[in-house]
């Protein structure tokens, strides 16, 4: 017979809540309200009248102009294309549909700032190898598309963005119950009406929600402007951040514009996150039922062989054809020289992973700034979603707002805010080390950690740790023995969302290296703006191997453990 | 002697105030059902007995020890209280086969490998569920992960179990067997339970004592099964215990009629001076019989056939009342009755509500 004991609580609760509002306020609050600050404070007063005269400033006008317009454009196209091809997959015979809608998501994988990369090889006005082939061949005096412009950023971003909207529509398209469809038919209605008074409005929501992601991820995009836009003077608001702060060196005035530029960053996805919300609580997973179902399928009939072949075209131009130029370029002996045996090699490859110190160190710091940081943001993540979704503290609404915050601050913005709080203003100068660097991707990725990590909890009943407590377990072995092996999927999942993605970061760690602390991202964008196109598009053709490989080892783990 | 003590107990959430001055005591051995319609607030009871909720105000002690006391600053936590509990959804850990799951209260107070087979094993046969012990839970059913749960409880011995409507989930069938087998299991290693239930059937059947709770949280009669069902203290438990039939009777001088009519209700009069009445039974303390003999005079207005019974609905002077009668029995005794015939009725049982106080429970 078991007794009662009397035993001391250490106030577990409350240590675990101050630990995790401690991380959140060190790793994002902190660096977010030096921004504001920075932004609205000068000289011991609160000046809204200089914040208005810096945006109004024709550089910093046009960079937000110029972030609209793509940010509008890409939002637009890739709205039109992830929703019309989204709705290829799903409802109509199309041919090898279940191929098809894996090499819609490739994208996904793809880093778009190397795709940029292979665009710019492709189609740069002078040097871009298609227009090249069409001035000489065709006789053209002038390019055929010239990449270096607004339609040209736009084109590359909806390529590499659309699958947000593709697989949110997918998922709708599939998930909604077919007796809605079906009931309207049987009422009479024709499979236009259908579309227009059934199945849009279902879908709607779902298509807007993907919208505004592509909209907030537009937005604050550094690496195709930077990329593509630079040369021609286009920027927005990270690349004239980026180029503020890396040219000025850390001015007084360049921090200003920083700051004010990046205070717009953050209103801006804060509404758009909002928008966001309001159109995904208004009753969307009401009607779209969690269970799939077999919809019902359009007949093609006569434009099942044409649009199959647009399908494989635009899978051949925007994903097959990029990444074979990245890796034919990173086999060049030099850059010009044409395609031919004599002038390919592996020696590049070699170069860079054996020889080249700058690339070998990108490559370290890469990969161990991506453990670390997917680690660190893995355990911090799973302790602040047990905060916000099990435990019952005071205090927990703060953390909850706190909670919300990495999920609207943008990777420029975070860079911005790193600066300013680890450069010696608060005792500790990590500015030029890898640590500034780990800091900072933490405070980026954290938000991917809370999401997956607060799924899976969510998935934890609490009478499963209750049971446990009434066996006699502690708060701390009901953790150990429950919780933590029935969150492993989700912490696993937190892991590699963090580790893959921080292979191929270019926004913090642009604005955060040194000499020695350069990652790949930065290595490959550096070493293309020193004309050293071979070496990059190698190191490039390296890191998409590096990210596909590891996206295939995981989607084969995890879906054979969902059986 | 009482094993579990709770005393003037309060709590609320909120402005929402679930329990005030709440006190019930249980004794040692006992099987003690908590029955009250669903959001009484009996489940928060129990988890304030467990430990996974701490009251505002009050005491609760388990055998002798405070284990709750918010003004001495005591507060016992669920793991100190040395309780087995079974829960509504099983709470049957998904990553763990039965085996793991019903060693877990054993493996925590580290009892030696060799004795904790041997106590896993025998507990995990004695809920009938021996040979099952490598499977996962998601290979059981409902029925057989409630046994596990059961079997997890009991493992360590307690001397008080609490469960937490353990039954709901599961179908009827199974759902009667299971109520008997835990009545056994509970005589076999006479342990305390304390059970809670909206479920009137389950509360009859397998408790010692009972206690009714209703909608605002209070307690409105304990007693031993029978006394509840016959002696019902008011009219909400009797309303809560099972079909109720109420007739509305007026006073008229010394005279108590039925409905809008003349006819006196044949049963001993009310105590009271209120002038309306309401006159309580079930439809199975009801005798109809054919037209001319002595009771109420009525017309049948509906005539059910319901298999094993028959079931009629009968005006009386504007007062409507239900009754059952076996089928059989209605076959032999010529107590088949048409729409639209006479009769009479008589009662076995009747109870008298104050018009008013009934009025206040149905309103709910």
């Amino acid at each position: 017979m078991s007794g009662i004991t009397q035993k001391r609580n250490f106030g577990a609760a409350q240590i675990i809540l101050f630990l995790s509002i401690a991380v959140l306020v060190i790793v994002v609050a902190v660096p977010v309200l030096l921004i504001f600050f920075n932004a609205f404070w000068v000289g011991g007063k609160f000046n809204i009248r200089d914040v208005l005269k810096i945006i109004g400033e024709p550089d910093t006008y046009q960079a937000l102009v110029n972030s609209l317009i793509i940010a509008a454009g890409t939002t637009i196209g890739s709205t039109i294309i992830g929703t019309f091809f989204a709705w290829l997959v799903t409802r109509t015979d199309l041919p090898y549909k279940r191929f098809m809608k894996s090499m819609f998501l490739v994208p996904f994988m793809l880093p778009s700032f190397i795709g940029a990369l292979a665009w710019k090889m492709l189609l740069s006005p002078r040097a871009g190898f298609i227009n090249r082939f069409f001035m000489a061949n065709f006789g053209l005096s002038g390019p055929v598309f010239n990449i270096y412009s607004y339609a040209g950023i736009i084109l590359v971003e909806v390529m590499y963005l659309f699958p947000f909207v593709f697989i949110q529509v997918c998922g709708a398209l599939e998930r909604m119950d077919p007796t809605l469809e079906e009931s309207a038919r049987i009422s009479g209605a024709g499979l236009f009406t259908i579309t227009r008074k059934i199945t849009i409005p279902l879908v709607l929501p779902s298509i807007l929600s993907g919208a505004l992601l592509i909209m907030l991820y537009s937005m604050a995009h550094f690496g195709t402007v930077a990329v593509l836009g630079i040369e021609n003077g286009i920027f927005n608001i990270p690349t004239l951040i980026y180029q503020r702060i890396h040219q000025s060196a850390g001015s007084f005035a360049s921090i200003r514009t920083g700051t004010v530029l990046a205070t717009v960053l953050v209103v801006t996805a804060a509404f758009i996150i909002w928008l966001q919300g309001k159109i995904l609580s208004k009753g969307h997973y009401q009607i779209i039922a969690g269970k799939s179902f077999r919809p019902m399928e359009l007949k093609l009939r006569t434009l099942r062989v044409p649009l199959f072949v647009l399908c494989v075209a635009y899978i051949g131009f925007t994903i097959v054809l990029p990444t074979v130029v990245i890796f034919l370029v990173g086999g060049l002996k030099t850059y010009g020289l044409p395609f031919t045996w004599e002038n390919l090699s592996l020696d590049n490859y070699k170069f860079i992973l054996f020889d080249y110190k700058v690339t070998r160190d990108a490559i370290w710091n890469s990969v161990t700034l991506g453990l670390a940081a997917a680690l660190i943001t893995m355990f911090a993540g799973v302790m602040i979603s047990y905060v916000i979704v099990k435990m019952k503290v005071r205090g927990k609404g703060f953390l909850e707002f706190l909670g919300m915050l990495p999920f609207s601050v943008p990777g420029s913005v975070i860079a911005l805010g790193v600066i300013l709080a680890w450069s010696g203003k608060f005792g500790i100068n990590l500015y030029n080390t890898v640590w500034i660097i780990l800091v900072a991707y933490i405070a980026r990725y954290m938000a991917f950690s809370l999401r997956a990590n607060s799924a899976a909890l969510e998935q934890v009943h609490d009478s499963l740790v209750e049971a446990a407590r009434a066996c006699g377990a502690t708060m701390w072995q009901a953790l150990k023995d429950i919780v933590l092996p029935l969150v492993r999927p989700g912490m696993l999942a937190a892991f590699f969302l963090i580790f893959l993605p921080s292979l191929r970061e270019l926004t913090v760690s642009i604005m955060l290296y040194a000499p020695t602390t350069r990652t790949i991202g930065v290595a490959i964008y550096t070493l293309n703006e020193d004309g050293e196109t071979v070496v990059s598009a190698a190191l490039a053709g390296i890191a998409l191997v590096l990210i596909v490989t590891g996206q295939s080892l995981v989607n084969y783990f995890t879906g054979k453990s969902e059986g | 002697m009482d094993i579990i003590q709770v005393e003037d107990i309060a709590k609320s959430y909120g402005k929402h105030r679930v329990h005030e001055e709440l006190s019930l005591s249980i004794q040692q051995g006992e099987c003690f059902t908590l029955l009250g319609p669903s959001g009484c607030g009996k489940t928060v009871l129990l988890r304030l007995i467990a430990g996974f909720e701490i009251p505002d105000a009050g005491k609760i002690s388990i055998g002798g020890t405070v284990v709750s006391d918010p003004s001495a600053g005591v507060n016992i936590s669920p793991d100190s209280r040395g309780l087995g509990v079974v829960f509504q959804d099983y709470a049957v850990w998904p990553h763990m086969t039965v085996f793991d799951n019903v060693a877990y209260p054993l493996k925590l107070i580290k009892m030696p490998r060799k004795d904790l087979t041997e106590r896993v094993m025998e507990t995990v046969s004695m809920v009938g569920m021996g040979g099952l012990e490598k499977r996962l839970p998601s290979e059981l059913s409902g029925g057989q992960q409630q046994r596990v749960a059961l079997a997890r409880a009991l493992v360590a011995k307690p001397s008080l179990m609490l469960l937490d409507e353990p039954l709901t989930n599961l179908d009827a069938n199974l759902r009667e067997e299971m109520r008997f087998e835990i009545k056994e299991l509970q005589r076999k290693l006479n342990i305390t339970v304390f059970y809670v239930t909206h479920d009137q059937e389950i509360a009859l059947a397998i408790s010692d004592r009972l206690a009714i709770m209703d909608e605002t949280g209070h307690i409105r009669q304990t007693g031993n099964p029978w006394e509840i069902f016959e002696q019902p203290a008011d009219p909400f438990v009797f309303n809560f215990m099972g079909i109720a039939n109420f007739i509305s009777v007026r006073r008229v001088g010394e005279d108590y009629l039925v409905g809008n009519g003349a006819q006196p209700m044949p049963w001993e009069k009310p105590e009271g001076d209120a002038s309306e009445w309401a006159a309580g039974f079930r439809p199975s303390d009801v005798r109809i019989a054919p037209a001319g003999g002595a009771g109420l005079r009525g017309v049948v207005k509906r005539a059910s056939f319901l298999g094993a019974m028959m079931d009629y609905l009968i005006d009386v002077d504007g007062a409507s009342l239900r009754t059952s009668i076996e089928t059989h029995e209605a076959l032999t005794e010529r107590l088949m009755f048409k729409e639209g015939e006479a009769c009479v009725v008589n009662f076995r049982n009747l109870l008298w509500f104050d018009a008013r106080s009934l009025a206040e429970v149905l309103k709910r």
